[in-house]
This record gives structure tokens, C-alpha cells and sequence, in this order.
């Protein structure tokens, strides 16, 4: 069966777009409720259980509630700005899912349609573009607010998408070095192929990718933008009503898209475990529901360790987030690509092909030596250590420095 | 208690292990996920456990002691408006063919009132009380207002004082 065209491409691309914009906004809603659940269970409490069956309807009751909430305009605000910025961050979040496959392609009597809205041949590229575009949103939001703590947000926004966007990067690099191609049909394809995620060659990329996503997405332990003890609510502190609930919705699929993309990237894609019976022809309708039944228990996997990190994990300094980033991720990922790109050069150079098991395997045991290697100097506490300890040390040689005078 | 200075050892750089209590606070975190909860579902649930009990020296919503005919025990004695800080009391003492004072009016604004219990501490007769009870929502102002049939009424139990021979109430 040839791919689908013409008219029917038309008709199926518009119930596409339809269906992913109806899924993602409906995860969001009902992640909500998750991340208040969960995080209340982590506390010992129960969380909103009151409105529908164990709240299950409290999204839609706090929906209604920003709908009629009154909507402020500061009076020293960069009225038009004021307003786009929500839509700058709310657009590109969304936006950024239409070129990830969520199931195998669906065969149906005009040809296979691809369960990607849009199978852009430069999809990777058209992902960290938009993905970036959000900060717009949020460094705007902060400066058309006209107020100083929003400007912070704003500021720290950008400057953190800024650091962490080159490690998310380089770590894709080495997905992509593998992968020979950008097109996310192709990475899934790939990895099928090796009959190995990615995550097991690409140990310590996987690793950077999903820290960075982290900070990508402004999320706890880097949500220094929006930090309360610091900055009332940061770059949203002057929105209200439903411009708030855009930030909010923007932040949560922001986060259903770096999700997504991280087992697009790592885990398989739609790839079903342990069987190639999910992505040989024929196609059939079986199979896109078990792909796409498999896309999503992996997706909301990751969905769910946003919420668990966040509420076990205390926020960071902006100076430690800035170390981390620039100082420990970055180089990491310069070697990492290195070393993963001379062994592809040195496995090609020896004429293993990809579709053999020992590549994956060769790759994989590199891997796991740098990992390991790699957790044990983490683990050895060298890494992360605060400015306040190290002025410690300093104070504490001064005092020594002295006592041997004496 | 004397005020002491704790000082928190620290490990010094190089012997911490961030990695490791990352994960081991991820483990803590997902463990709590399936524990008991201590949420009171306070409408249908309440009192269920001997901890949320309150206290028996709890001061709420007034009541007045009703002697064996039915009658308020209140002699008018002026003493509860007299020392009540909030000024809430509204009594109008009148007096019967026998010359036994009662009370004409006497009214309690529950919204003035700081519940510090003196009326209950000053009255002579052991008429009226401060009670265990913290319900008492209305939907206007008015409400709040309890007169003496209002006050006669309540039914919850009356808050003990502070007897100062028993500090802890032991």
C-alpha cells in the first residue's frame, strides 16, 4: 500500500491535528489532577477528591472557574505584549508534539496514514526550534509585566533555556550520529533495526537529555523562572484568569512533549518490547492500537517521574543550576559525543553492520563502562557541591593557615 | 529551657554523595504514595480518630444551664457583660412578684466574642458556659446573634475551666 494522498491526506491530516490537539489538551487537564493527587498522596494527604469520582472532574471545574475569574491588565503594562505573551508560550507547546509518531502507520483504504500529524523529513530540527520559541513567551511575559520580580522570571527563563538548550543538543547529537537521519519515523525505525533502545547504547546521553528537559521545561528542581520564595510567581506573577491558565497549560504540555520526545528518542518511539511483530508490513489496525497503546504507558511513564522529581527534590540555586549546566552537562556531552563517534566510525571501520545485534551490544558495553565510570565520580560528591561549602573549606584553611602562624 | 545554638555537622566536599540521596529521597517519595493518609474528610468524617477530639477545655458557641423547671439559671447579675472584653453581652435584668431577678434580655453576639471563657469563669450561678462545639455557620449576620431561648437550646457539652491545682488537666 502506497502512503496516503491528495484529498484523503487532506481529510485524515485535519482529524489528526484534531485528535492530538483534543488528547494532549485532555492529558493536561487530567494531569493536573495527577500532579495535586500525587503529590499530596507523596505528602500523606489525599488531594482534591471531591468534585466527580475522586475529583476526577476538578480540572474541569478550576477550567470554569479561570473562565470567569477576572481578568487583570496592570495599568503599567506593555498592554500588547501583555497579551501575546501567553499565546507565545501557549502556541509552540502545543506545536511541537505534530511531529512526533504516536502509534505505527494506520493502514485504511486510501493508503497508510502516518500517525504523525506532520512526518517532517527535518522533524528533529523543527522540534528544538519551536521547543525554543517558548521562552518567548515567558521572557516576554516577565518584561511586559513591568514589574521587577517578573523581569527576574523572565531573565532566568531565557538564560536557563539558553544553557541547558546546548546540552539537550549535543546530547540529541549522539541519537542522531546513531540514527543517520532526523526524522523521528526514521530514529523509531532505527532503533527497531538495532533491536535496542537507544538508552542502552546511549547511556549518558539519555541521561543529560532527560536532565536537561527538566530545566527545558522550567521544571522543579529548575524552576527557578517561577521561583515563589524569590519571585512570588515570577514571570506569571501579573497574569490572571485564564492568561495564567495558558502559562499553565503551556507548561504541562511542554512537558507531555519532552516526555514524548525522550521515548521517541530513547525509548523505542512506539516500538513494542521484545518483538518485531509491531513494526514489519502488513499493517493493521491491531497493530497501531498496541503501538499507540505502547507510545503512551511509555510517555505518561515519564509524565509521571515530572511529578515524582518535582516533589522530592528542593529547587536549585540559580548559580548551581548555571554549574550544572555549563560546567558538568556540557563538557560531559562534548566527550560523550565524542567517544560515541568514534566508535560508530570504528564499528562501520570494521564493517558490522547495523542490522547486527553486536553493534547494539559493542555500543551498549561502552556505554555502561562510561555510566559507571560516570556515576562513580558522581557519586563521589566532587560534583555538585555548593558555593557555601567550598567557602567553607576556604574559611576552614584560613583558620588553619592561622593557627600555624601562631 | 535554656536557648542553645545547634550547629548542623555537615560533610565536608568530596565525602557527600548527592546521586545517591537523590535516589534514595525518589524511593522515600514513591514508598509514601501507598501509606495511610491523615487527611480528615471533615464533613462526613469527623471525630474519627481520638487525636481530633477537641480539647475538653476547648471554648465555643455560648450555652445556658437550664435549672429542673425549665427555666434559665441566670439571675441577671450583671457580672458577664461586666467582665466580658468584647463587650458581646446584652443583658436587661428583670424582676418576678417573688423578687428573684432573671434575665429580660440576654443576648450573645457570637461574631464580637474572643472566646476567652470569663463569663463562664465569673458566673456566680454556673449558668452560663462556653461549650466544646465550633460549628456554628449562619447565612447572615443576624444569625450570630444568640438569644436566651437560642442559648438554652444548644445541647453540646460545656468546656471545662482551668483548674489552676491541675495546670495540664490531668
Amino acid at each position: 500500500m502506497e502512503p496516503i494522498s491528495g484529498t484523503p491526506f487532506l481529510v485524515a491530516s485535519v482529524i489528526k491535528i484534531l485528535f492530538t490537539f483534543t488528547l494532549i489538551l485532555v492529558l493536561v487537564a487530567i494531569w493536573t489532577l495527577v500532579e495535586r493527587r500525587v503529590c499530596a498522596w507523596m505528602q500523606g494527604r489525599l488531594g482534591p477528591n471531591r468534585v466527580g469520582f475522586e475529583g476526577i472532574l476538578q480540572p474541569a471545574a478550576d477550567g470554569l472557574k479561570n473562565i470567569f475569574k477576572e481578568e487583570t491588565l496592570p495599568p503599567f503594562a506593555d498592554k500588547g505584549l501583555f497579551i501575546l505573551a501567553p499565546m507565545l508560550s501557549f502556541v509552540p507547546a502545543l506545536l511541537t508534539f505534530s511531529v512526533l509518531p504516536m502509534a505505527a502507520p494506520l493502514p485504511t483504504p486510501w493508503g497508510y496514514v502516518n500517525l504523525a500529524i506532520a512526518d517532517l523529513p527535518v522533524g528533529f530540527l523543527f522540534i528544538l526550534a519551536i521547543s525554543s520559541l517558548g521562552v518567548y513567551g515567558l521572557a516576554l511575559a516577565g518584561w511586559a509585566s513591568n514589574n521587577k520580580y517578573s523581569v527576574m522570571g523572565g531573565l532566568r527563563a531565557s538564560a536557563q533555556l539558553i544553557s541547558y538548550e546546548i546540552a539537550m543538543g549535543l546530547a540529541a547529537v549522539a541519537v542522531l550520529v546513531l540514527a543517520g537521519n532526523i526524522t523521528p519515523n526514521e530514529i523509531i525505525a532505527r532503533q527497531q533495526q538495532m533491536h535496542t533502545w537507544f538508552v542502552f547504547p546511549l547511556f549518558i546521553a539519555f541521561l543529560v537529555f532527560y536532565i536537561s528537559s527538566f530545566a527545558e521545561t522550567n521544571r522543579l528542581p529548575f524552576d527557578l523562572p517561577e521561583a515563589e520564595p524569590e519571585l512570588v510567581a515570577g514571570y506569571h506573577t501579573e497574569y490572571s484568569a485564564m492568561k495564567f491558565s495558558m502559562f499553565f497549560i503551556a507548561e504541562y504540555s511542554n512537558l507531555l512533549t519532552a516526555s514524548a520526545l525522550i521515548v521517541v528518542l530513547f525509548f523505542g518511539g512506539w516500538d513494542i518490547p521484545f518483538t518485531s511483530w509491531d513494526n514489519t508490513a502488513p499493517y493493521s489496525v491491531a497493530k497501531t492500537a498496541a503501538t499507540f497503546g505502547a507510545f503512551w504507558v511509555k510517555t505518561l511513564f515519564f509524565y509521571f517521574t515530572y511529578i515524582w522529581v518535582r516533589w522530592t527534590i528542593p529547587r536549585f540555586r540559580f548559580d548551581q543550576l548555571m554549574d550544572l549546566g555549563w560546567k558538568i552537562l556540557l563538557p560531559i556531552t562534548l566527550a560523550y559525543v565524542m567517544i560515541i563517534a568514534v566508535a560508530v566510525w570504528a564499528l562501520d571501520d570494521r564493517g558490522i553492520s547495523m542490522n547486527d545485534r553486536r553493534y547494539g551490544l559493542i555500543l551498549s558495553a561502552v556505554s555502561l563502562l562510561l555510566g559507571g565510570l560516570l556515576l562513580w565520580i558522581l557519586d563521589r560528591g566532587r560534583v555538585v557541591s555548593g558555593s557555601s561549602t567550598r567557602a567553607r573549606a576556604a574559611w576552614k584553611r584560613e583558620v588553619a593557615s592561622h593557627m600555624g602562624a601562631d | 529551657m535554656a536557648i542553645t545554638v545547634k550547629t548542623m555537622r555537615r560533610p565536608a566536599p568530596g565525602k557527600t554523595s548527592y546521586l545517591r540521596a537523590t535516589l534514595k529521597g525518589m524511593r522515600l517519595t514513591f514508598a509514601h504514595m501507598f501509606q495511610p493518609k491523615v487527611t480528615m474528610q471533615y464533613p462526613e468524617q469527623r471525630d474519627a480518630d481520638k487525636e481530633w477530639t477537641l480539647s475538653k477545655r476547648w471554648r465555643g458557641t455560648h450555652r445556658m444551664s437550664v435549672d429542673e423547671n425549665g427555666k434559665a439559671k441566670c439571675v441577671a447579675c450583671g457580672l458577664c457583660p461586666q467582665v466580658c472584653p468584647a463587650n458581646c453581652i446584652k443583658l436587661v435584668p428583670g424582676e418576678d412578684e417573688q423578687g428573684n431577678r432573671y434575665p429580660l434580655v440576654y443576648e450573645i453576639d457570637e461574631f464580637r466574642c474572643v472566646f476567652c471563657g470569663y463569663c463562664q469563669e465569673v458566673c456566680p450561678e454556673e449558668a452560663i458556659h462556653v461549650g466544646v462545639h465550633y460549628e456554628n455557620a449562619e447565612y447572615s449576620r443576624d444569625g450570630f446573634v444568640y438569644d436566651l431561648e437560642r442559648l438554652m437550646k444548644q445541647t453540646h457539652e460545656v468546656s471545662t475551666l482551668w483548674d489552676p491545682s491541675d495546670p495540664k488537666g490531668e
